[in-house]
């Protein structure tokens, strides 16, 4: 609960236990978008009688003003303060006392908010998330307060962590005009200048009903969710919400380099990251075929980094790659590895760039493509195990430019991706002048 | 998210808070004699499996410390006539997921397979836990991966807090140690040690299993009693000595060149079997376990913005209790937020709950009980939890009144008992203005 993150709570949750891109079809959603432009998407779920009710607005920490970085995760901590009907700081409590469960996430593309509560209680949830989407009000205090929360989150997170520095700047140097590259949770110095005014003016901006998706699961009726979310939604005024145009990238045309020296690193770490296309942004029709080959390089214990790397070779503790294929802009493809005691950076990387330039191109086996494929393709069963899995699936995709018929038609793709597509998609995209390598060291003279 | 609580609560979270899903759940006894807990749920085609024995890191030797966590890491890499390569191939293409894991007072793990894969995923288990190979490639490779990790934790604020913490309070008892080990002891373990703990913590008599899936009473006594029929029926192993928080009062610091120090406090609490379990639960829920809605949340963080995540939980163990909490705040805010922390607790002690505070822990209690369990996994480690905790197959029915009944009385008389600010073990990693060790 404490609130109210940043980027990675979904990837983890999704993405990640369900493997990269893991969308899962299958979720049989019903789907009807009201007067005002806000979209409703339900999954019935009858084995348990709970309920996820969620809010997706379709603004991120990539739609932040120039200078205001933070403010669209700021923003989501001010929203469970109060409004005329509910006394500030009392939403969570109200929620908690009707036994439900709340907290909010901003990442990069959307900011999100959700309730987890007994099915009958979802009436009062619903009108207390419409109540806040046009009716917050922001004391001086709550921001004071707030501010010095989220620059204590921004400790926690980042400045304590060096591996979490080195992050941000590889991020940084990925991205030199899309705003990608600035962290959601903000640069310390601009998240010490956020106002009162500017949570304001961007809540004002973008918090409306055809900005936003609900997106409901659980032991429901469609046509009752619907119903209900016309009496509390349905009564909200559009906004003239600005379209969601970025800075985008200039071509890369020179590698980069970010190197992290610190003394409070003890185990050297080596990763590279790669501009890559997602399924709704630059050649997207590599998208679904390089999670694939993300999985055949890096993804487990049978991936090919993996037997060169740690097997074989025994120069890595660990190496793998990842790739998120949903965002609204050009992603990141990863490549990691962390070297055995005693193994160089330099060591290290020498062997990574050849087994990559091995895998480009000898490609993988077919056998290795199809578990690849199962893996997939089970995951999308799996997925469904988890009544609090289809919304969030959902959430980030209706954001992230798919459509609930891309969600839906994945395992579909899936299927008919072919070993061309795969290694045409890892070729497209794992090309060294478009990359970012980072080191992480521990300092001069400290343990190897 | 309520980030930075450990992860090795996680199980005993579920214990607490989860679900009053009218599920029923039989009690399958296999031909052979071993028992499991089952829901059968039918509407996805899928199976999770949980299993558990008790003596987990406590059974490692103490020179050799961290054998159970390396042999948790080690048993699906090359079992029976697979090597590891072949072993993660077949998990690969039946798509099972499969993971064990090492705790203070247990040996777990779990399963997770479609129910088209059924068989061959019990017979990978099988195979994972009567004759795994231990071969010298995979005992290498698990243990570089594991001492990086020891070497990154070195520079780890909560790592070190927590190392720092368990040791002091446990001088010497086998809980003092992390279940990791140490560089040196996981450098020490050799593949005759896996083999030995292995030998030593797999019986029969300790075992609890918990299923949930798409599966019948008839077809699960059959797999239980190939997967762990071969087990032996029960082993030896010295008894484990019951222990006393050592460290009372005592505050430690780590200097260490970071911009928010990492603090975790703590002190005795009460074993699950308590008669005022459920009396310290609730009193816990409203002091800091509430997320958004507990004391030090408002206090700490609402009323003042000195910490992003502060908290606090019971940690009962097999042979101690430890009442635990812990806070980020930034340097120069040390002194103030244990002074917040530590007025807030006597003033919990002095004065008890309010009325609605008692009300609203109850509602929320029992009315979040189902959300957390909302997937088949994690029924399967509730039903296993609540054989190892011994609270019976009722316990679903029952966790509400148990809840319910406790009264203002109640959470006075275990506060008195549990809420000692000046007892306090606490260990600030950071470089915390004002403050130094007491000794």
């Amino acid at each position: 609960m404490i609130s109210r993150i940043s980027s990675f709570a979904i990837f983890l949750t999704a993405a990640a236990l369900f493997g990269p891109a893991a969308n899962a079809a299958l979720f049989h959603p019903i789907t009807h978008t009201l007067a005002n432009g806000m979209q409703v998407v339900v999954i019935e779920d009858h084995r348990a009688p709970v309920v996820a009710h969620m809010v997706w607005y379709k603004v991120g920490a990539a739609d932040e003003p120039p200078g205001k970085s933070g403010i669209a995760h700021f923003l989501e901590h001010l929203l469970f303060k109060g409004t005329p009907k509910v006394p500030s700081g009392e939403f969570s409590k109200i929620v908690a006392r009707n036994g439900g469960r709340d907290n909010a996430f901003t990442s990069y593309d959307y900011t999100g908010y959700y309730q987890n509560v007994a099915k009958d209680k979802l009436d009062l949830v619903m009108g207390l998330e419409a109540d806040r989407m046009t009716n917050l009000v922001l004391t001086e205090q709550d921001v004071v307060t707030e501010r010095a929360v989220i620059l204590e989150e921004r400790r926690s997170r980042t400045d304590n962590n060096p591996s979490a520095q080195l992050r941000e700047a590889m991020y940084a140097a990925q991205y030199l005009a899309h705003p990608y590259g600035i962290p959601v949770i903000g640069w310390k110095h601009e998240m010490e200048k956020l106002s009162l005014a500017d949570a304001l003016a961007f809540y004002r901006r973008y918090y409306a009903p055809n900005n936003a998706i609900l997106v409901v699961a659980g032991d429901v009726e469609a046509a009752a969710v619907i119903a209900m979310a016309k009496k509390h939604f349905g009564v909200l005024a559009r906004a003239d919400t600005p379209p969601r145009r970025r800075a985008q990238e200039p071509p890369q045309l020179a590698e980069r380099r970010v190197i992290f020296r610190d003394g409070r690193v003890s185990q050297a770490d080596w990763r590279r990251s790669y501009l890559a296309p997602t399924r709704s942004s630059g050649e997207s029709r590599h998208a679904i075929p390089l999670s694939m080959f993300a999985d055949l390089l890096g993804g487990g214990t049978t991936s090919t980094l993996y037997r060169s790397m740690v097997v074989a070779d025994k120069l890595a503790a660990n190496a793998g790659a990842y790739y998120r294929a949903t965002s609204l802009d050009p992603n990141r493809f990863v490549l990691y590895a962390t070297p055995s005691p005693g193994v160089s950076l330099e060591t290290l990387e020498g062997a990574m760039d050849k087994a990559i330039a091995e895998a480009l191109k000898n490609g993988f086996t077919a056998k290795a493509l199809e578990r690849t494929r199962t893996g997939l393709l089970a995951a999308s069963v799996y997925a469904r195990d988890n009544l609090f899995t289809s919304p969030r699936i959902f959430g980030d995709a209706l954001t992230s430019g798919l459509t609930v018929e891309q969600v839906e038609s994945w395992p579909d793709q899936v299927r008919a991706v072919t070993m061309e597509q795969v290694m045409a998609a890892g070729r497209a995209v794992l090309v060294r002048r478009r990359s970012v390598t980072g080191l992480l060291l521990p300092a001069k003279g400290l343990a190897k | 998210m309520r980030t930075m609580v450990p992860a090795f609560i996680l199980a005993w979270v579920l214990v607490l808070a989860p679900t009053a899903r009218a599920t029923e759940i039989q009690s399958v006894r296999s031909p052979g004699g071993i028992t499991a807990w089952l829901v059968q749920e039918s509407s996805i085609p899928l199976l999770s499996f949980s299993f558990s024995f008790t003596g987990g890191a406590v059974l490692d030797e103490p020179s050799r410390k961290g054998t159970g966590n390396m042999v948790s890491g080690l048993l699906d890499e090359g079992a029976g006539p697979h090597d590891s390569l072949a072993f993660q191939t077949r998990l690969e293409e039946l798509a099972v997921r499969m993971s064990f894991s090492a705790n203070r007072d247990s040996f777990s793990g779990s399963m997770r397979t479609l129910t088209a894969n059924r068989d061959a995923a019990f017979e990978l288990l099988r195979l994972a836990l009567n004759e795994p190979h231990f071969e010298r490639e995979a005992v290498e490779r698990i243990r570089r991966q594991i001492i990086t990790g020891l070497i990154e934790d070195r520079e780890d604020p909560g790592a070190i807090a927590g190392r720092l913490w368990f040791k002091t309070a446990f001088p010497d008892h086998p809980y003092g140690p992390s279940s990791k080990g140490n560089i040196e002891s996981v450098k020490a373990i050799t593949a005759d040690d896996l083999r030995a703990f292995l030998a030593k913590a797999l019986a029969r008599d300790r075992l609890t299993i918990g299923v949930v899936g798409d599966i019948s009473e008839a077809e699960l006594g059959p797999l239980l009693d190939k997967t762990f029929g071969a087990l032996p029926a029960s082993t030896a192993f010295a008894p484990v000595a019951e222990v006393e928080l050592k460290g009372a009062g005592v505050l430690k610091v780590v200097e260490k060149a970071i911009p928010q120090s990492r603090v975790i406090f703590g002190g005795p609490g009460l074993k699950r079997d308590d008669p005022d379990w459920y009396a310290a639960y609730v009193l816990n829920y409203v002091l800091g376990g509430g997320g958004f809605s507990s004391r030090l949340y408002a206090e700490v963080r609402e009323k003042r913005g000195l910490a992003y995540s502060v908290y606090s939980y019971l940690y009962p163990l097999d042979h101690a209790a430890i009442y635990m909490g812990g806070v980020g705040t930034k340097n120069q805010s040390v002194v103030e937020v244990l002074e917040v922390i530590k007025e807030l607790i006597a003033r919990t002690r002095e004065h008890g709950l309010t009325v609605a505070e008692l009300a609203n822990a109850k509602t929320y209690l029992n009315g979040s009980f189902p959300l957390r369990l909302t997937s088949s996994g994690r029924i399967a480690r509730l039903l296993r939890v609540i054989q190892q905790e011994n609270l019976g197959i009722d316990y679903l029915d029952r966790r509400a009144g148990l809840i319910n009944a406790v009264t203002l009385a109640d959470t006075a008389r275990v506060a008195k008992r549990l809420l000692q600010p000046e007892k306090l073990l606490i260990v600030v990693v950071g470089k915390p203005a004002d403050l130094v060790s007491s000794e």
